[in-house]
């Protein structure tokens, strides 16, 4: 099925199954801990590999001496660029080439391999290698290197401009005018579950358990590098823990196993140390933001524009798309946005949880809020009174959009009528206390899928393909929707996922994974009802399909019967005209308070709240967990998560999770998110839309937000940590 | 991690024996110690494993002090009656630090000893004078947010991490120790830890195969105790500044003060002449900013540190507000 036309009435909207809080299928195997994952899997006969990082940002490898580690006990293989095979290339996300010659364009680069029998002789080994380094001058930091900026051009991303009507005019004869910048740290995805890899060969063909969000796309990209057919590849990944963007395309990992494997012939397994992980993998560049906002004196928005630099290697194009949402979240007839990627020598900067929105909107929500004040107004009214009636730069209506419910629903919820508007008013103790909001907002892709589902005679229904579980629920709301369409109870539903032998599938990112696989699924269902339907007898559009039986009329009729030995049906989504004719979003209102302890500046949230609204919610109690654990992203974002660059190394000074600080327990009180009814008719079969990554989208603004209502200061350079509060706060001498 | 071997010791005057030999190593709770080894920071050739030794009971001195055994749990310790009840600025000290996992490992030998957590220390492809004497300090001109901004010198600017070992400054605690030939000593925590210098190196005052066998705290002064840790996350962080302090006041008056201070220096830090300064004053913000002053006397930040001298103060004002207001 192709999305060109509203779907209407279908057979989800019962609701019998979709949408109930059901626990995760997979929560037992997972919390027992016979869930498997990459590394975990075994494999007789199994080396174990260790990378070798590069140790400079830039610059030649002279010389690497392998004898050492070559002599060590245990060691099989040591692979370098003199040793390597050579290998297809293209930006990360075509193909992931490594040990390709002397020449380091980034520091962490793979320059050695060492393959040994026990994970531990690998590791001490990897340490005897001794690499010498003829050093070049590089240029590492976002900030110094402005001048260099060029205008990305990814074949996979929206261009990196916009404009609408006449916005330096209009913003110049604007009656109130806000100008301001934000900027946004380098930050790491920080998954739980590292890159891992246990490779092998059979023959020509080979077997890869890796840890990867999107598996077709990774055989491609595997197919290209290794200068083999995909179809001799086969990527199996039924768990994964956790990505967050981070494994959406093959890293190292994947293809130093492989090489070697090859090579050996036996099979490698690879696990990156967390301290590699930073500088080996992707991870969000870090971003200079120009926001001006020009409005009458009602607060109407007549010009705005978004202007954004973030880095990336010189051979990538991909950019930080900042200001993708402020081309359709306000109303407003001038408009300018502008992407600027500046080359730098440091790792591969990528997609990171909701790539664009999540640091795009920490600085647009906050302007907003500067405005509202400006104009003293509150932040809710001025996000009312720009609400647009269609999509500003495009000119399409949108799908559905239900942002001012969120905001009205959350600010009941909230007690938002009990905020003063004027900073540092309200005390408890040492602590300074705020309230802030701020609006949600993420696209709505939908992407390819295709799916089997299969009934066997002995009642079991199997649905398969190559969709990932990043640990959102996908298996779950999958057996919901198997379930509900042919009639039958959850535990009779199997979902196979992660693997390539499986119906192609969009994999998992992008907010795009439960649209996408779960219309595949739907579709599959449809197709599988028709056949049973005919096998009965009966005519589809009317038989009904409830506790294992189809009925139509009086007649009734087991479904086990009618199988035979078993019969399947396959479907599949593709976009279409919809995706082109409808502004597509979820949405959704953030609401923090927080304290600053008025002596020290710590700043510790104390409350939050996010209202969403994204189409059908599959399954209740998932989808508030995924809203859950994003909004804690944005206490990460908005108070922790900084990469720091050191320009002399071009390296992250604080590569491990002792000292890149994520949120614990203990940063994160009382928390809730709310989705409100809403079906989107144009998204796709379900009617549903991404929550994927809607609840960081706007949370640390919100959070922000609240630091300047109770104490003040407005803070433009994130993460928000109490030295830049230091000064803003009450003198004590 | 470099291949090692492993023993086990029965007693201290074997573990004392084995672990003077060069490449040797104590292992206790090994959170540390492991942590380095993995990264090659550390690389002993031999682990001399004390955890089988009858060092881990705490008991009450005849002048009503205490004695903890070095093999005492970071979490047994903070839990303990007698530390609730008396040395509440130690039970606080511990529980901030770390997390529960690790505290239920990590023991109070090892807790004294635990290396600075500077991150050019940690990189072993990072010039560190301190793990690679002579090979330069990347901190100076590099990020050193976490960084000492007293008693540093040109060679190293690194802090010592502890939580406990602040509170066991503010108790005036010793530490006791054994060597190979059996000769203990008692070392007043005054004189345990050093300064950088020009050999940061060198973290204490032990000798080469020196253990450590019980930390032992006279009884507590008089006074109200608190510990406050400042740190970037609400759990699980070091702290950027920590302060105990031990004030008792009446009316208004503090009659006597003690105060340290971690996060600032190579050692957990006390100035006599602050607390001095304090002893018989009234407790306002004239006395709170001296004390300070006496505090802070020779800080120099290094740019990214810069802000914990106005933070140690601000947080001195706090603890001295709240403390005498009780
Ligand atoms: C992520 C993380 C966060 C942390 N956060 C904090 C924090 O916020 N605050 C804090 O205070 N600490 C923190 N810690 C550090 C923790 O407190 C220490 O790792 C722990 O106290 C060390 O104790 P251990 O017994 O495990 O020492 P080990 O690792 O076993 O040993 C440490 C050192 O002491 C030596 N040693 C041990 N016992 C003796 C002995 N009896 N005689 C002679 N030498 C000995 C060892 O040879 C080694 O050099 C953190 C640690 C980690 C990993
Ligand atoms: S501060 Fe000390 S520990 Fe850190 S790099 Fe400098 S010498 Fe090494």
């Amino acid at each position: 099925m192709e999305m060109n036309s509203p779907i209407g009435p279908n057979a989800l909207d019962a609701q019998r199954i979709v949408g109930k809080p059901l626990d995760r299928v997979d929560g037992r195997l997972k919390v027992t801990g016979s869930a498997r994952y990459a590394y975990e899997m075994q494999q007789e006969n199994t080396l174990y590999g260790f990378v070798v990082e590069a140790s400079i940002g830039k610059g030649r490898i002279v010389s690497i001496d392998t004898r050492a580690a070559e002599k060590a006990p245990g060691v099989e293989l040591v692979l370098t660029h003199r040793n390597a095979p050579a290998q297809g290339t293209g930006n990360h996300r075509d193909a992931h080439p490594v040990l390709t010659g002397p020449q380091v364009t980034r520091y962490g680069q793979p320059v050695a391999f060492v393959v040994a029998e026990s994970f531990e002789q690998a590791r001490a080994a990897a340490y005897l290698v001794d690499v010498k380094y003829d050093r070049s001058n590089g240029k590492y930091a976002l900030h110094s290197n402005l001048d260099k900026a060029r205008v990305p051009n990814p074949s996979d991303a929206p261009a990196a401009d916009s404009a609408v009507g006449d916005f330096a005019r209009a913003f110049a004869s604007a009656p109130v005018q806000l100008d301001v910048t934000y900027t946004t740290p380098l930050q790491s995805h920080a998954m739980m579950e590292p890159h891992a890899t246990l490779a092998m060969w059979d023959g020509d063909n080979l077997i890869l358990h890796t840890a990867n969000q999107m598996l077709n796309q990774g055989q491609q990209v595997i197919a290209t590098t290794l200068k083999i057919p995909v179809e001799n590849i086969r990527l199996i990944s039924p768990f994964i823990g956790g990505g967050f963007g981070g494994k959406l395309w093959v890293n190292a990992d994947a293809i130093l196993a492989a090489i070697a494997a090859r090579q050996l012939k036996r099979p490698v397994k690879i696990a990156l140390t967390r301290q590699q992980i930073f500088h080996v993998t992707t991870h969000r560049s870090d971003t200079i933001q120009r926001l001006r906002l020009g409005t009458d004196s009602e607060g109407r928005i007549l010009a705005i524009g978004h202007d954004v630099f973030s880095g990336n290697l010189p051979s990538e194009q991909t950019y930080e798309g900042a200001a993708l949402q402020t081309r359709t979240l306000y109303a407003g007839p001038n408009r300018l946005t502008q992407h600027r990627q500046v080359p730098l020598d440091i790792p591969v900067a990528s997609s990171m949880r909701a790539p664009g929105e999540a640091v795009g909107l920490m600085a647009l929500e906050c302007a907003m809020d500067e405005l509202a004040e400006k104009l003293n107004l509150d932040p809710i009214e001025l996000r009312v009174r720009n609400e647009p009636s269609e999509d500003p730069e495009k000119h399409i209506p949108y799908s559905s959009r239900h942002l001012i419910p969120c905001m009205q629903e959350g600010a009941r919820r909230f007690g938002w009528d009990k905020r003063n508007p004027k900073p540092g008013q309200v005390r408890d103790g040492r602590w300074l206390v705020g309230i802030g909001m701020a609006a949600a907002t993420r696209g709505n892709p939908l992407l390819l899928s295709k799916a089997n589902v299969r009934l066997d005679p002995d009642g079991t229904c199997i649905v398969r393909m190559a969709m990932t579980d990043i640990g959102t629920g996908t298996y779950t709301i999958l057996a919901q929707i198997a379930a509900e369409m042919l009639g039958l109870p959850m535990e009779r539903v199997k979902v196979e996922l992660g693997d390539t032998i499986f119906p192609q599938a969009a994999g998992s990112g992008g907010s795009w994974g439960a649209g996408s696989s779960g219309s595949a699924l739907f579709e599959a269902c449809n197709a599988l009802r028709e056949k049973l339907a005919r096998t009965a007898g009966m005519d589809p559009a009317t038989a009904r399909f409830a506790n294992g039986s189809i009925a139509s009329g009086d007649q009734s009729r087991k479904l086990t019967d009618l199988v035979g030995v078993g019969m399947d049906a396959d479907g599949e989504i593709r976009p279409g005209r919809n995706n082109k004719d409808f502004s597509q979003q979820s949405y959704g209102a953030h609401f923090a308070e927080v304290g600053v302890d008025e002596d020290t500046g710590e700043v510790r949230v104390r409350r939050m709240l996010g209202v969403f609204t994204a189409g059908r919610v599959l399954n209740a109690k998932t989808a508030r967990s995924q809203a859950i654990g994003g909004m804690v992203f944005g206490v990460g974002a908005a108070l922790h998560e900084e990469m720091t660059l050191d320009p002399r190394f071009g390296y992250f000074v604080n590569h491990d999770l002792a000292e890149y600080h994520v949120p614990v327990h203990a940063d994160i009180p009382d928390i809730d998110a709310v989705f409100l009814a809403e079906l989107d008719d144009q998204s796709n079969p379900l009617k549903s839309k991404g929550i994927g990554e809607l609840g960081i989208c706007g949370a640390g603004a919100s959070i922000a937000n609240a630091i300047y209502n109770a104490c003040g200061a407005r803070i433009r350079d994130y993460p928000i940590t109490l030295d830049k509060l230091l000064s803003r706060l009450p003198v004590r001498t | 991690m470099k291949a090692f071997t492993y023993q086990r010791a029965d007693s201290t005057a074997q573990a004392a024996a084995a672990a003077v030999k060069p490449g040797a190593k104590i292992i206790a709770g090994g959170t540390n110690l492991l942590d380095l080894m993995k990264l090659q920071v550390e690389t002993p050739s031999n682990l001399v494993d004390i955890n089988r030794l009858p060092l881990d009971k705490i008991e009450e001195t005849p002048d009503g002090g205490l004695r903890i055994g070095t093999l005492v749990r970071n979490s047994d310790l903070a839990a303990d009656p007698h530390v609730r009840q008396r040395y509440g600025v130690l039970s606080r000290a511990l529980l901030a630090g770390a997390s529960a996992q690790l505290r239920n490992k990590a023991t109070t030998g090892g807790n004294l000893l635990q290396r600075t957590r500077c991150y050019y220390f940690y990189d072993v492809t990072k010039p560190c004078n301190k793990r690679s004497p002579g090979s330069g300090c990347a901190a100076l001109a590099g990020f050193n947010r976490i960084h000492a901004v007293l008693g540093t010198s040109e060679h190293c600017i690194a802090t010592h991490p502890s939580d406990m070992a602040v509170a066991m400054q503010a108790l005036d605690a010793k530490v006791e120790t054994v060597n190979r030939q059996g000769e203990t000593k008692v070392i007043p925590i005054a004189e345990f830890y050093r300064l950088p210098g020009n050999t940061p190196e060198i973290e204490t005052s032990l000798k080469s195969g020196e253990i450590i066998t019980a930390v032992t705290l006279p009884p507590p002064p008089p006074g109200v105790q608190l510990y406050r840790k400042v740190r970037d996350r609400a759990s699980y962080a070091f702290a950027l500044v920590s302060v105990a302090a031990i004030v008792d006041t009446a009316h208004g008056r503090i009659r006597s003060a003690r105060l340290a201070f971690g996060g600032l220096a190579h050692r957990p830090w006390r100035v006599a002449q602050a607390e001095q300064g304090l002893a018989n004053t009234p407790a306002n913000t004239a006395t709170f900013n001296a004390a300070a002053d006496a505090v802070l006397e020779g800080a120099r930040g290094y740019v990214g540190n810069d802000f914990k001298i106005p933070l140690t103060r601000r947080t001195l004002h706090s603890v001295l507000a709240e403390i005498t207001r009780t």
